[in-house]
């Protein structure tokens, strides 16, 4: 089991250069990416407890920063990315203190996420110099691997995939750290955490800081790989949604989860849109339908189901 | 100097006056028991002292430090660490692990942190439960757990709402001996508890709560002859062994 993670990564490597497949390389990056974007998400609603329902406030900030600094300023993406991520971080440690501070929790916490979410939304609807409702279009300059564009879609399979893999490794040593146990007990009980001596406060905003900030990063490279984004993909409510969507199904609070909700979500909607080919839409509602059915049945997500099997059996 | 001082404490809830002008000294290394009827104010007490609730009036020193208007995890920092009264656990977290976020008050270390929790497992008979999760343990080592959580955040002034509240009467004693070794190590402790034997054998002082406000204070023995105490809380003297 302990090589398992190794051997794993071994065949993601090795994939793209056996298989000549566009498909099965288009659907693994997006797999790879939402994993990504929900580990993000999953630092602070998995690990600190704290759910968020406006994600999509930082994967756009991330989106619009990194391509309209290429646009506007021609600064390449390798670079806006980053700072797209510092702006994150910073307006995540704004809405983290103006939440935090005033003792949101629990579903009044999601909404008011959902809030800075829409009020981004709506402001980049209506200011022109960002696109306006039209969005951006990321201007095509060929196979320019300088400024985060390639002729070859392998190119993103292969950075998303070490960003996925660096994901990964942070939250796993971030769990045994000092900061992952106090997340872990502000998520479980935060009175008597700070009774214990965590400062919950702090320990919450940081939390934030980190999701904003990996979470952006996710934006950018959506914006990059399909060259747009608008005001609803980058911070629509839709969107919230697909980001804690695979962090949920897989088990939350876990370096795995992410990774496993998203293979599972991805193999469900390809196969669903398999399977029905001549309707319209009725694949989305088959998806829907199981989506429902591992929230009702697997409160836990799958690692929690996984991991209650292990301790009976 | 008292290690912990309480002077001129209250504390209203709308038309209740819960504290009334409560003073209280703790020496250093000393056990004092806190009791009471129900509704005394004794846990009100507890949460003004470790900054989860604030007074109307008066002061909080420990080791002659202001620790009034501080938030709970600056108070434990400070070395004043409390249990709740109706426990509660990380209830998904090992028991191991529970006893780590107490630890990492002093040490930032997880090695370090988790060396120092199966130490203090052990000093409260814990070792044998370490790596199960907290919400599976029974009510008297949940209460257990309790304890050495705050154990662990390495206090010099321990407030315990009733550890052995539910326990038998094998598991009390077991908890006595645990908080007299705990004093032994040089921690001042201040316990409410309604197990009166306990409390009796166990405390250096006593003091009465009831309807807010200190109805006696002084040894044991003196107390529960006290006409006071026993006709508030005690209802027959209490023959202290």
């Amino acid at each position: 089991m302990r090589r398992l993670p190794l051997l794993l990564l071994a065949a993601a490597l090795v994939i793209p250069l056996l298989v000549r497949s566009e498909y099965l390389i288009g659907t693994l990056t997006l797999i790879y990416f939402f994993a990504f974007v929900g580990q993000g998400w999953n630092i602070l609603g998995g690990y600190a407890g704290q759910f968020s329902f406006g994600h999509a406030l930082f994967f756009g900030i991330g989106a619009y920063t990194s391509s309209l600094l290429f646009v506007k300023a021609g600064l390449t993406p390798w670079v806006g990315m980053w700072c797209g991520a510092a702006l994150a971080v910073l307006v995540g440690l704004v809405t983290g203190h103006l939440s935090f501070r005033f003792g949101l929790r629990g579903a009044y916490f999601a909404l008011i996420m959902l809030a800075f979410a829409e009020i981004f939304r709506v402001a980049a609807t209506n200011l022109d110099w960002v696109g306006g409702s039209f969005g951006i279009l990321v201007p095509l300059r060929g196979h320019a691997p300088a400024l985060f564009q390639f002729g070859d879609k392998r190119y993103f399979y292969y950075i998303i995939l070490v960003m996925l893999v660096a994901a990964c490794y942070g939250v796993r040593r971030l769990e045994n750290s000092k900061l992952g146990y106090q997340m872990a007990a502000i998520r479980e009980n935060e009175s008597a955490a700070e009774g214990l001596g965590v400062n919950a406060y702090q320990v919450k905003l940081t939390a934030m800081a980190l999701s904003a900030g990996l979470t952006a990063l996710g934006g950018s490279f959506y914006a990059q790989y399909f060259s747009y984004v608008d005001p609803a993909i980058g911070f629509g409510p839709a969107n919230s949604i697909e980001i804690l969507l695979r962090p949920i199904i897989g088990g939350a609070g876990t370096v795995w989860g992410p990774l496993l909700g998203s293979f599972l979500l991805g193999g469900l909607g390809e196969g669903t849109r398999g399977l029905v080919k001549s309707y319209a839409g009725v694949h989305l509602m088959i998806y829907g339908v199981i989506l429902m059915g591992a929230v009702v049945f697997l409160p836990h997500g799958v690692m929690g189901w996984l991991r209650q099997r292990g301790r009976r059996g | 100097m008292a290690a912990l001082e309480v002077r001129g404490v209250s504390k209203r809830f709308g038309g209740l006056r819960a504290l009334s002008e409560i003073d209280l000294r703790l020496g250093d290394a000393e056990i004092l028991g806190l009791i009471g009827p129900n509704g005394a104010g004794k846990t009100t007490l507890f949460s003004v002292i470790s900054g989860f609730l604030r007074p109307d009036a008066g002061s909080v020193h420990l080791d002659g430090r202001e620790l009034l208007g501080l938030r709970p995890h600056l108070i434990c920092r400070l070395g004043l660490a409390r249990t709740f009264q109706i426990v509660q656990p990380f209830p998904h977290l090992s028991v191991v692990d529970n006893v780590m976020i107490g630890a990492f008050n002093r040490s930032s270390d997880s090695r370090r942190a988790r060396r120092q929790a199966l130490e203090v497992l052990a000093r409260t008979g814990l070792a044998h439960v370490a790596d199960r999760a907290a919400q599976v343990l029974p009510i008297g080592l949940r209460k257990r757990l309790e304890l050495a959580r705050a154990l662990a955040t390495e206090p010099r002034i321990l407030l315990l709402d009733e550890v052995m509240a539910g326990l038998n009467p094998a598991e009390v004693e077991e908890t006595v001996a645990i908080i007299r070794a705990i004093r032994e190590s040089g921690i001042a402790i201040l316990v409410i508890e309604h197990v009166m034997a306990a409390v009796m054998e166990l405390s250096d002082r006593i003091a009465v709560l009831h309807h807010g406000e200190l109805i006696a204070e002084g040894p044991p023995a003196e107390v529960a002859r006290d006409p006071k105490v026993v006709g508030a809380y005690l209802g027959e003297p209490f023959l202290a062994a």
